[in-house]
């Protein structure tokens, strides 16, 4: 049963997610300037910086929500293990992937 | 629109024009309310109450739909009418709950008034399954079927329906508010832990009357419902009811959500002094409006028609002669077949719980097959158990062998109602955004464990309840065996309670000793058993031996590696 999570020691990182508000869609604030939303984790942007994710979560949340695109927007901790983006809370490897009871479903089953 | 008459779905309430119009009414109006949402004329804030209002939940990796399956009886149309959403609207399956509804778990916002559409096509909605409400009241799974039934229970659970819906005092309860009816000597439906649990029953003069307990309930401060009235006819029913929601009305705390359960008010209050108000109330309310005529009474009784029994025997030589043959069928039926109230007959249930499999999933494929069963088998009506499970209610027992051998050829014919491998597990981290650990994987590795029948009928009954989170909905307060998932710095941890009852003779179980792994879990499992099996007398359940022998034994055993 156990979740991956083979290194404690690699850097915190924080990125930013939310629901599509049309369809409920788990979404990643995306990088760069547009504030642009994106379905992986892995095409997500990364602060290594924690007043840098305030300050971007605080934009995404106001255009989400001025254009009814995103709801529920909060930013969550990651590190990048061997490549790979890792999610350090059970609950968001579980929202990037997909319910670990149904691989075949989620976003893990396009992987 | 096709009108399920009574008779052809037999046991099922059958809507006239004027439910029909309410539930239109109720799809065109959130229709109208996801259009102004999408728009963006109403905030997430204000929209949100709203949906929730309509059953629609945002959960982990989109949105859940949890539709009413009102005191889990549904006719065979209504559930092929699911399985077709689940394959139209969802991925193909559907989630029976532990209160007696059903959950899709991959909805879009923008789809689900075309979904409730079609839900009101088969005279079904999503009213009253989320939000500060009175909530689907739930019942017996065998009611109007068991041998030892004495009040059927759906008819005034559908009463209860009626009156809450669209009560306006009921609306903005404190917080949500569970009610649960049994009509029979036994405790099906865990009456003890519910806000309002109700035991109809009948006086020497045959009279129905109801017994009242209140203030019971799960979750983080679990407590066991206190008796507050032994004997309420049947005309003071809905008015007595009335009397408990004003004063929860009037006295439910609005500023602390974790305080704001009748639970919590029966508890400060006190049962003298909160039976007093509710009495007091009563008194003021008894009369001519909220008097609950005969009439009425017989009324809603009618709509549910009744099925066109046979005049059969018990134990036909059909029967016998299978169960001589087949050792499985036998099995199957010593576990999952229940006695008739009518002769002949059985009520028979059909496990959701495979050894390895998610408690109380079905595919679209699954619910097809089991609606063609209840048609052929069942007079085209079924249950939803809060064990997560479907019962087939009216069986013929010489249609039994027939039923069990599609049942078995399809993956559901699993022997393990009441027993070890049928275990009640809420969604847990794998679905739901409150959830602090994973509860579906922790019962698949459970159930395959003790996957083999023959040890699981040795085992006897003994109930494994799994919560994902303190909420509690997979009511691991009464598991004999409960197991609660906690998130200790980030990793998921289990607390193991034993002596948990949901009967008769509630009980809340008590912590065995530390959190454990999800692996350590299944091995703590597999000790206590042990420690069960080598001190049970003969014919002692688990909870009479732990009653008898203590918890040392078995704390011992589980934790003689730490």
């Amino acid at each position: 049963m156990a979740l991956s999570d083979k290194s404690r020691n690699e850097a915190v990182l924080k990125a930013i997610t939310a629901n599509r508000l049309r369809d409920g869609e788990v979404i990643f604030l995306a990088p760069g300037p547009g504030l642009g939303w994106v379905e992986r984790l892995d095409a997500a942007a990364l602060f290594e910086d924690a007043a840098a994710a305030e300050t971007a979560l605080a934009a995404a949340k106001t255009k989400a929500e001025g254009e009814q695109f995103a709801v529920d927007v909060y930013a969550f901790d990651l590190r990048v293990v061997d490549g790979q983006r890792v999610p350090v809370k059970t609950r968001e490897r579980i929202r990037a992937l997909g319910p670990t009871v149904r691989i075949d479903l989620g976003k893990q089953a396009a992987a | 629109m096709n009108h399920i008459a009574p008779g052809r779905n037999a046991g099922v309430y059958s809507y006239d024009d004027i439910d029909r119009r309410f539930v239109a009414e109720r799809v065109e109006q959130f229709r109208a309310q996801v259009e102004r949402r999408l728009s963006g004329e109403l905030t997430e804030d204000e929209f949100k109450p709203l949906r929730l209002m309509n059953g629609l939940y945002l959960q982990l990796h989109a949105y859940m739909l949890r539709i009413a399956v009102p005191y889990g009886v549904l006719t065979a149309r209504q559930l092929r009418k699911l399985a077709e959403i689940g394959r139209k609207y969802d991925k193909g399956y559907g989630h029976f709950t532990t209160r007696q509804n059903l959950q899709f778990n991959w909805i879009k916002l923008e789809d689900t008034p075309a979904i409730l559409h079609e839900l009101a096509e088969v005279d079904m909605h999503a009213l009253q399954t989320s939000g500060n409400c009175v909530r689907n009241v739930t019942t017996d799974q065998f009611v109007g079927a068991a041998r030892d039934e004495v009040v059927d229970g759906r008819v005034y659970a559908e009463i209860l329906r009626q009156w809450t819906t669209l009560h306006p005092e009921f609306t903005f309860l404190p917080r949500k508010f569970k009610i649960a009816i049994m009509g029979s000597d036994a405790d099906r439906a865990a009456i003890r832990v519910h806000d309002v649990g109700v035991f109809a029953k009948r006086n020497e003069r045959g009279e129905v009357g109801f017994t009242f307990y209140v203030g019971g309930g799960l979750g983080r401060s679990p407590f066991i419902g206190k008796l507050i009235r032994d004997w309420v006819p049947e005309e003071d029913f809905v008015a007595y009811l009335e009397a408990i929601l004003r004063v929860y009305n009037q006295y439910g705390r609005r500023d602390n959500i974790y305080k704001a359960r009748i639970k919590i008010l029966v508890h400060e209050l006190g049962q003298e002094k909160f039976t007093q108000e509710v009495e007091e109330e009563f008194a003021r309310l008894r009369g001519p409006k909220y008097r609950l005529a005969p009439e009425v009474v017989d009324e809603i009784r009618r709509r549910f028609g009744g099925p066109a029994y046979e005049t059969l025997t018990d134990e036909p030589e059909s029967f016998q002669a299978a169960k001589s043959a087949n050792p499985d069928f036998a099995r199957w039926v010593a576990v999952n077949v229940l006695a008739h109230k009518v002769p002949g007959y059985a009520a028979a249930t059909i496990s959701l719980k495979p050894a390895g499999g998610i408690p109380g999933d079905a595919t679209s494929e699954q619910m097809e097959l089991i609606a063609d069963l209840a048609d052929a088998h069942s007079f085209g009506e079924l249950r939803v158990s809060h064990a997560q499970n479907l019962v087939l209610a009216h069986v013929r027992q010489d249609e039994l062998f027939t039923l069990w051998t599609a049942l078995e050829a399809n993956g559901l014919g699993t022997p393990n109602a009441g027993l070890i491998g049928d275990i009640i597990a809420c969604p847990g981290l794998d679905y739901c955004a409150l959830a602090n650990a994973r509860s579906i994987p922790l019962a698949q590795a459970i159930s395959a464990r003790f996957a083999d029948p023959a040890r699981q009928q040795l085992i006897g009954e003994l109930g494994i309840k799994i919560s994902g989170c303190i909420n509690a909905c997979g009511h691991h307060h009464v598991g004999a065996i409960g197991i609660l998932g906690v998130d200790k710095k980030g990793e998921e941890f289990y607390q193991i309670t034993v002596g948990g009852d949901p009967t008769l003779t509630t009980a809340i179980g008590d912590i065995l000793g530390p959190a454990v792994t999800a692996d350590e879990t299944v091995d703590a499992i597999e000790a206590i058993v042990e420690v069960y099996l080598s001190n049970r007398h003969d014919g002692e359940r688990f909870i009479d031996t732990l009653k008898r022998v203590g918890h040392g034994p078995f704390k011992e055993r589980v934790y003689a590696a730490h």
